[in-house]
């Protein structure tokens, strides 16, 4: 089972999620954002960071990248895919997820352990948590907050599309809480919080983020 | 060499924190009687040759997949001298 993550110009958790997904039994394998050959991945991460320096709009560029076209086409296959910060910005910039993230609506980058509900636990990443199952893990953006128009929050809402939501206080102005997505297959996720960062006690608020890691394993292996 | 300008705006009902900031430092600054600021992208954009009708048919067409995001933003274009 490999697991590739993408480095982009201006990556900067790539390193993180690839340990995360050995640390979760896979082997993690670096893919290039100018070489569009996936070498065998059964599933992709992109990771956080500031592709490109998030210049024109985060992740605007990066969704133009070689890697990124063979990611689309195997996304609409089937292969997990799963978009972290920066990651999520490029597959809604990619229109693999709809909405858009946009500035925290408070200004500040804002680096903090938030707690989050898992609302769905039926995606590729998200299988190995209870339903409803309030995790804590790390939040670090500035393009954080999740915007749609009224019927695409309606229809996520509806569909049960929505996989994360912001626990206490919304930190970043996100439409109705929202922290994290999914297409309508369950395949393709994008998470604003990071998961990899909290995959081991020693440098993280707790090992709640492993779960996105263990969870494509399994779905890998039963498709 | 034909100029063609692109200038992208976020939509009216999305939230522009930078907006907010610039019209923050209006006040502070002793600038009064501003009501709102909205902060959005140019893109000035020199062609090889004249704008024809093709060129600049091409130029909407990278508007609409790069320089804004429908979901977000609306853009207007217009070749710099017609306007």
């Amino acid at each position: 089972m490999k697991i590739g993550v993408v480095t982009f110009p201006g990556s900067l958790d790539d390193a993180d999620a690839r340990r995360a997904a050995a640390v979760a039994g896979a082997e993690a394998v670096a893919l290039w954002h100018g070489d569009a050959d996936l070498h065998g991945v059964d599933a992709v991460v992109l990771p956080g960071g500031f592709s490109y320096g998030d210049y024109l709009r985060a992740g605007a560029i990066s969704r133009f990248a070689p890697v990124m076209e063979t990611i689309i086409a195997k996304a609409g296959q089937g292969m997990p895919v799963l978009g972290i910060c920066n990651g999520f910005q490029v597959l809604c910039e990619s229109h693999l997820l709809p909405g858009a993230l946009i500035k925290n609506d408070r200004r500040k980058f804002i680096c903090k352990d938030q707690p989050l509900r898992i609302e769905n636990n039926r995606t590729a990443w998200t299988s190995d948590y209870d339903a409803n199952h309030e995790i804590t893990i790390v939040l670090k953006n500035q393009d954080g907050s999740f915007v749609a128009d009224e019927a695409t929050l309606d229809r996520l809402e509806g569909e049960g599309r929505v996989v994360a939501r912001y626990l206490d206080e919304n930190p970043n102005g996100s439409y109705r809480d929202i922290a994290g997505i999914t297409n309508e297959r369950g395949n393709v996720v994008g998470l604003m919080p990071h998961p990899e960062h909290c995959v081991e006690t020693l440098t993280g608020p707790s090992t709640d983020g492993l779960g996105f890691f263990t969870s494509v394993l399994k779905a890998v292996v039963a498709s | 060499m034909a100029r063609v300008v692109v200038d992208v705006m976020l939509k009216p009902e999305i939230l522009d924190p930078q907006g907010k900031a610039v019209h923050g430092a209006f006040g502070r600054l002793g600038f009064d009687g501003v009501a709102d600021v909205r902060q959005g992208k140019r893109f000035e954009i020199t062609l090889d040759g004249d704008a024809t009708e093709e060129r600049v048919a091409e130029i909407r067409k990278a508007a609409d997949t790069l320089l804004a995001n429908p979901v977000i933003e609306d853009y207007t274009l217009h070749v710099e001298g017609d306007q």
